[in-house]
This record gives C-alpha cells, structure tokens and sequence, in this order.
C-alpha cells in the first residue's frame, strides 16, 4: 500500500504528479460494450481539481488503444465525475471473450492515471491512510 | 411526534445472491416490504432456454424455497414481497409460491399477485408487421436482421401493476420483466398514494430502488473507498430504504448486521453502471441524478434529499435475447522461473496449431492472468519474478465446430509445450452457447393494454 507514484515530472513548479488512487474511489459497470466509471473524489476539496484535470481527452488518451471513444458527464453533488468508456468491452455482454467482459474493475484502471495537482495537495492525499 | 415511514428492504440483488439475507431482513428487524430482484439483461435468456426444454421452467427457481423459508414470518409481520423472480414463466412462479403457502398451512393468509404482459415474443411477428422496427439501440439494425434466431423477447413493465396488486391485497407479488426499481417504487405509492405523474416522486423511488436494487452493494459489499475498515462481511446487512412522504428517504441496514452504510457507500452505488446521469430512463419517469443530496444522518444511515425528476417517455425499453453462436475459455498456469514467457510461447504455439488445422473463428483473445487480464497495457511489464501467470485464451465463433476442436487443443499443450505447466484438472473447457443482448424501444401503448394482475385463489 506504500509504493505511491508523486513526482514533478511534466508537473511545473510547486505541483506533483500523482496517481488518481490517492485523490478518489471509483465504481464501474457496463451497458452493452460501453463501461461506465464513476471517479469520486475523496475529499471535497479534491473534486475541482478531478473537474479540472480529469478531462475527457485525458482520458481517451490513457485508454487508448482500450477503447473508442470517451463521455464525461459532472455530478458536483456528488463530488464525482462519470465516464463513458464506448467499445471498451471487446463487444460486452455475453459475446466478449474478456475476464472483465461487464467491466467491474475498469474503475481501478482509471485510477492509475496521474494528474498534477499543488504540491500541498499532493503531501496530504498521500498521508491519508 | 414521528412522521410515518415505510420501510423497503432488499433481499436478493441478483440471481444467484446471498441465500441467508432475506431471511435476515424478515428476522433482523422491522421492515413492511421485502424486493427481491432477479433480472439481469441475459437473465431472460437463460430463463427461455429452460423452459424451451421444460415448460413448467423458466423462472428463479430458487426464489420458492427461499419463501417456503419467510412464509411464515412473513404472513406473521403482514410484510409483503415484490420480485420479479417470475422471469418468462411468472404464472408457473406464483403458482409454485402458493403451492409452498399451501403446505406451510397458511392458504388464505397469503395472497400472492401474478403479473403478466411483458412477455412479447408470442406477438413479435404481429408487432413487425405492424411496422415496429425494434431496432437495435446501441448499432441501429433492425431486428429483421436476426428475427429467426429470437429466443426471448420482453418488454420492461414498470410499477403499475406492482401499485394494483398491492391495492388487490397481495402479499406476493410475482412478476416477469419488471425493472428493478418498480419494485421499489411500487410499495411506496401504494403506501403514500402518490400521483404517478408527480415527477419528483417517482424520480426519488427510482433512486431509493437504484439504491437498494444491487442488495449489498450499497451497504459495505465491493465498496473500494477504505475496504480493510468495513467489517463483519461475514453477515453484511442488506440495504433498507426508510422513506417518507415527502419523497426523502434514508438508507440504513438492521443493527447488529455487518458492512457499512455511508456517503461513500451509497454515491458508489449510485454511480455504478450510470450512464447520462441527468437523464436516467425508467417506464415510470426519468430520474436527474445531479440533483441528489446525500448526508449521513447517525450510523448506517444516509439521508436523501432534493431528487428532481421529469416526464415519462412515451416508450418501453425491449429486452431481446437472441442466439449468437459459440465460445470457449481454456486456462493454463505457468510458474517461475519465467512464468510470463512460457505463458507467451504456449500462446503462440496454441495459435499456429489453430492455424495449421484451418480452423476459423471471430476472435481469439489471450489474456495473462497476473499480468495484463484487467489493466491491459496499462499494467506495464509484469516483474521478472512472478510466481506465475494463467495463460487464458478464449474462441468465439458461429460454428460449433471450430470451439469444439478449440477446446481439445488445451490439454495437449502440457506435454507437447513450455515447461512447468499445471491447473489443467478441471479437463476440457466447455462449449458454451452465446446468447446476445439486444435492446430496443416500443410504443408503450402497445404493451400497457396486454399486461394482466390476476390474484391467485389460494
């Protein structure tokens, strides 16, 4: 649980990169061959920052290759942002040949993802327990 | 002074649930209705092909031995049980239900309600011909394309007739393709006798269903956010919907139980297989999940607040399974040293003899299990250390058989591959049948005139 991804990287001055995972939960499901993924973040004060970085290119672009094309709805009320992952299924259902053929820990792959975020935040998520 | 609340419990979440828990919802405490979802979108299918071999088949079979268990509480309390356990026989469900109240001796003191209507695949021909299209909602294909290989075909019916039958005085409510929150929603506007076109309510009982309606889910089961804290999954309480009058409600399990009732808890279940969440569809209205307000409210309780909704649409969501071809799953472990690369060669090899035998098929996926099966490439290089990695290749093709053939190529590979193989005793993976999920839209006009609340006589 310790190993933890926090460096400056392409971050600029005073932010780190780190890894989703210390900034949100996150639960996935599946409609046909799309996978759905709800990113909640942890702490209020985290949900701009996920609003902000968290963007739905950014995420077409860390699936790629995994799946075709990428939607992104905003639920502020719920501090939580949703995601529609479309052909990420290998044809989802009964006919995909997948282990995770209705997506269940697609969430988890989106929360390897790093964004960067002010360096104080950084030291805090990476506190929590 | 207390304003009156009525409670909602989940018992199954899918079929193939905890057995234990809606016997632990009748005893734990107290609740006035128990729902119990069975229906998942393949669900149907494999209900079809059952009763195509037995006619008296074709529903969840083990949802009548659970009752035989909470009948008599159940009778006892006055709780009364929504389910569409009924699946595409929901007359031989309720008549086998009444047939477990008749030898516990309580004919007369449960009435049980069966409702029909959504079954559509006897008047598919008739609704083509009528220019319905059932065009296929993901693709756009009309289901002409793939009429003859239809195996099941039923329409989602939403609270009404759980609402009538509830009013006829049902204790049971056995139902077929019924969503999952008209299950739900049906108890709490029999019991607030709510408008069914006052939106907000129907949007806030479609998300106290959603809520409730993957049993556990919602109260410490699968939950990511700091899973080593929740405790007592050993016997984790199933969620209840504690709702009021004005449409707010809180979430809450029975004391004593295991899991977790919390914010994090319900916003997972909430989020989990969302799509548009200004816009969730049901046959009863269309629920804005942006505007749901959640607070906890004491332990294991969740309040929930400020649910807006709107109009229903004027058509029916169609569940249409239908025959697709075949698949098969073969695994292999290799173990260290060089697990990953055995596991790769032994890929290779499987996949050249395929070819060698001109065999053909729609796709050949390989995942290494340890490696790559859940994260693909974003996994990154696997250490040069593991233990070892399961080699798991699936077919899938029209033809049976090409799998057939697919399935006899596994086993050899352990004295004809890579070395330090093992995990093959479970013999020849199995020839499955693929049965596809095709969803589709319908005037509601021409399903809601058909659908039928008989009482059973006891």
């Amino acid at each position: 649980m310790k190993t933890m991804t926090a460096r400056r990287g392409k971050a600029g001055a005073g932010t780190r990169l780190i890894q989703l995972r210390f900034l949100a939960h996150a639960r996935s499901g599946d409609k046909g061959d799309t996978a759905n993924v709800g990113l909640i973040a942890l702490e209020p004060e985290y949900y701009p920052i996920l609003r902000k970085e968290v963007t739905r290119a950014r995420v077409a672009r860390h699936f790629k290759g995994m799946v075709s094309g990428v939607d992104r709805f905003e639920l502020p009320n719920l501090n939580a942002l949703n995601f529609l992952l479309h052909g990420a299924l290998d044809g989802g259902g009964t006919i995909s040949l997948k282990t995770d053929a209705q997506g269940k820990v697609y969430s988890t792959a989106l929360l390897r993802m790093e964004i960067p975020v002010p360096a104080a935040i950084a030291r805090k998520a990476r506190r929590a327990p | 002074m207390t304003a009156r609340t009525v409670r909602v419990a989940a018992g199954q979440g899918f079929w193939g649930d905890w057995l234990e828990a809606p016997v632990r919802q009748v005893q734990g405490g107290p609740i006035d209705y128990l729902m119990m979802d069975y229906l998942a979108e393949v669900t149907m299918s494999i209900m079809q092909k059952q009763k195509s071999r037995d006619p008296r088949m074709g529903y969840a079979r083990d949802f009548v031995p659970l009752m035989e268990r909470i009948l008599p509480d159940i009778a006892a309390k006055g709780i009364r049980v929504t389910s569409n356990a009924g699946g595409v026989n929901p007359r031989a469900c309720a008549e086998a239900v009444r047939e477990a109240a008749r030898k516990l001796g309580l004919s007369g003191k449960v009435r049980i309600a069966l409702v029909t209507g959504d079954d559509i695949l006897p008047r598919l021909d008739e609704l083509l011909a009528k220019g319905h299209e059932l065009r296929d909602m993901d693709t756009g294909r009309p289901l002409a394309a793939i009429r003859d290989k239809v195996l099941s075909a039923n329409a989602y019916l939403g609270m009404a007739p759980i609402v009538e039958a509830l009013r006829g005085g049902a204790h049971v409510v056995v139902t077929g393709r019924v969503t999952d929150t008209g299950l739900t929603l049906g108890p709490l506007f029999h019991e607030f006798g709510w408008a069914t076109d006052d939106w907000d309510k129907v949007a806030a009982g479609t998300v106290a269903g959603h809520i409730i309606e993957c049993g556990a889910q919602s109260s410490g089961g699968n939950l990511l956010r700091d899973w080593r804290k929740v405790k007592g999954l050993a016997n984790p309480g199933f969620p209840i919907v504690e709702a009021s009058a004005d449409g707010t409600f809180v979430v809450t399990k029975h004391p004593g139980t295991g899991g977790v009732v919390s914010v994090p808890s319900v916003t997972e279940q909430l989020v989990y297989e969302m799509g548009d969440p200004h816009t969730y569809i049901t046959p009863d209205g269309i629920a804005d999940f942006t505007t749901i307000q959640l607070r906890q409210a004491g332990k294991d309780r969740v309040r929930v607040s400020g649910i807006r909704g709107r109009e229903r649409t004027d058509k029916l969501k169609v569940s249409i399974a239908y025959f697709y071809g075949y698949k098969a799953v073969g695994t292999l472990v290799y173990s260290w040293p060089e697990a990953y690369d055995k596991a790769k060669a032994a890929d290779r090899i499987l996949r050249q003899r395929l070819a060698d035998l001109g065999l053909e098929y729609e796709q050949i996926l390989t995942e290494f299990v340890g490696v790559d099966a859940t994260h693909g490439p974003l996994a990154g290089p696997p250490t040069a250390d593991l233990a070892e990695v399961q080699l798991r290749i699936g077919v899938r093709a029209k033809e049976k058989a090409a799998v057939e053939r697919f399935t006899r190529e596994i086993a050899p590979l352990v004295l004809t591959g890579p070395p330090s193989v093992t995990g093959f005793a479970g013999g020849r993976p199995e020839v499955q049948e693929v049965v596809a999920y095709w969803p589709a839209l319908i005037d509601r006009t021409e399903i809601e005139p058909h659908v039928r609340v008989e009482i059973l006589e006891p």
